[in-house]
């Protein structure tokens, strides 16, 4: 009798890999998925930081699948070594940031050693792509560059597609049937859904796309930002958490300000008081602000202004912020609101 | 509770508590129990989702100034 062979799965939390790895399981394979977290994940983060979204907290749509499927879950923290791959992506990057193709690569990579790494003994990786669907990653002549930069190799199976691709080794050993493998392509989703309803699934993650914010322009912007005036391409998980939330206005080269635009956003800023020189009106209802760089005492005054700008004070003469600098010491400006029309536009980062 | 293991994932966001809960319990046996503090209301539903897929035993939650303590008891099968 022939072991039972294992494969682990790359669960995004989207509709294809819940079909993915589905397909597979159907044909008595043990799957267990893996589940990556960048830093860069849109699910989650913004969704316990801001108060309308608290009252609703968002599933994990990764652990959601795991469920459906009945399969182990691991979720690995891979932020630091994604580092590189942001940074220095080979395959370059797609409309914004986004290094799709290289980030395909490195996760089926750290899928791979870390089945391998702790003896797992899985015998080979599911992913849920489909040949067509992203303009970057996903099109036929990536799909053996993944395979083959990764280190997988033909322990790759995409069953989605796996018709329009050559043979991998879990179908010419037999372990699984390619005939009940799919041939999808391109960008039509209804396959998917059609295949989603055959396996009784009516509650999944919206359609691939938009969970990372790396593919998202507005915070590329902010990010491009952020390595222009550093001077340097680096980043620490504190930076692209902030990224993520308030306003950001750089009036000067030198520094930039974080202002929360709302209650949840003021509470989770609140956890960088110690670490940035921060501004609160204490006059009226207003918002945290973080002073991320070096201002000085002009800068502390704009800084104010600008400050007083998003607070319930905006429309009177003079509004009184507290500064309160890392060292502990504080002080307080009275200032003019600025108008709407006196912060030009390209400060807004 | 005598031989309770404590994680504090205060003031991180999911999945960085799961992530967290997940490493620790790697490292203890079965019938040991760990007690899981968060803040981010989203690990109400992510600690158990996680522990159910995983075999373990969510045995208790309770929520107390802001603070979701949650308490596990690990399976017999580790991950």
């Amino acid at each position: 009798m022939q072991p039972q062979r294992k494969a682990v799965a790359l669960i995004s939390g989207g509709l294809d890999s819940l079909l993915a790895a589905k397909v597979v399981m159907e044909q008595g394979i043990h799957v267990e998925g893996i589940n990556f977290f960048t830093g860069f994940c849109v699910e989650g983060h913004t969704h316990a930081i801001r108060q309308k979204d608290r009252d609703k907290p968002k599933r994990n749509n990764a652990l959601w699948v795991a469920e459906q499927l009945g399969i182990k879950l691991h979720i690995i923290d891979i932020s630091e070594p994604y580092k590189d791959i942001v940074i220095n992506p080979q395959h370059g990057y797609g409309q914004h940031l986004n290094p799709c193709l290289d980030c395909k690569i490195f996760m089926v990579n750290q899928a791979k050693m870390w089945a391998w790494a702790e003896e797992r003994q899985f015998d080979f990786i599911i992913t849920g792509e489909v040949i067509g669907q992203r303009p970057k990653s996903q099109r036929k002549a990536t799909m053996p560059v993944i395979a083959r930069e990764s280190g997988a190799e033909d322990r790759l199976l995409r069953p989605l597609c796996a018709l329009n691709l050559e043979p991998t080794l879990p179908e010419r050993e037999g372990w699984v049937d390619r005939a009940r493998l799919f041939g999808f392509q391109g960008r039509n989703r209804k396959p998917q859904m059609e295949l989603a309803a055959r396996f009784g699934f009516d509650d999944y993650a919206q359609p691939a796309g938009g969970c990372c914010f790396l593919t998202d322009a507005s915070y590329s912007r902010k990010l491009e930002d952020l390595w222009s005036h550093r001077g340097t391409r680096r980043y620490e998980l504190d930076d692209i958490m902030l990224l993520k939330i308030g306003r950001h206005l750089r009036p000067r080269p030198e520094f930039k300000l974080i202002v929360g635009r709302e209650e949840g956003e003021n509470r989770f800023l609140e956890g960088y008081r110690k670490q940035f020189t921060h501004l609160r009106t204490a006059s009226h209802q207003g918002p945290l602000t973080l002073i991320d760089g070096a201002a000085s005492s002009d800068d502390l005054q704009l800084a104010a202004r600008i400050c007083a700008r998003y607070s319930q004070g905006r429309s009177d003469a003079a509004v009184t912020v507290q500064v309160q600098h890392p060292s502990g010491a504080t002080e307080q400006l009275q200032v003019q609101p600025f108008a709407p029309h006196e912060i030009p536009q390209e400060w807004h980062v | 509770m005598s031989g309770t293991t404590v994680l504090d994932a205060r003031h991180l966001l999911c999945p960085i508590p799961v992530i967290r809960t997940q490493d620790r319990i790697t490292a203890m046996h079965p019938g040991q129990t760990l007690q899981v503090i968060a803040t981010d209301p989203g690990t109400r539903f992510d600690i158990p989702a996680w522990c159910r897929v995983h075999g373990h035993s969510v045995t208790g939650i309770d929520e107390t100034g802001g603070e979701i303590h949650f308490f596990i008891q690990v399976c017999d099968a580790q991950p």
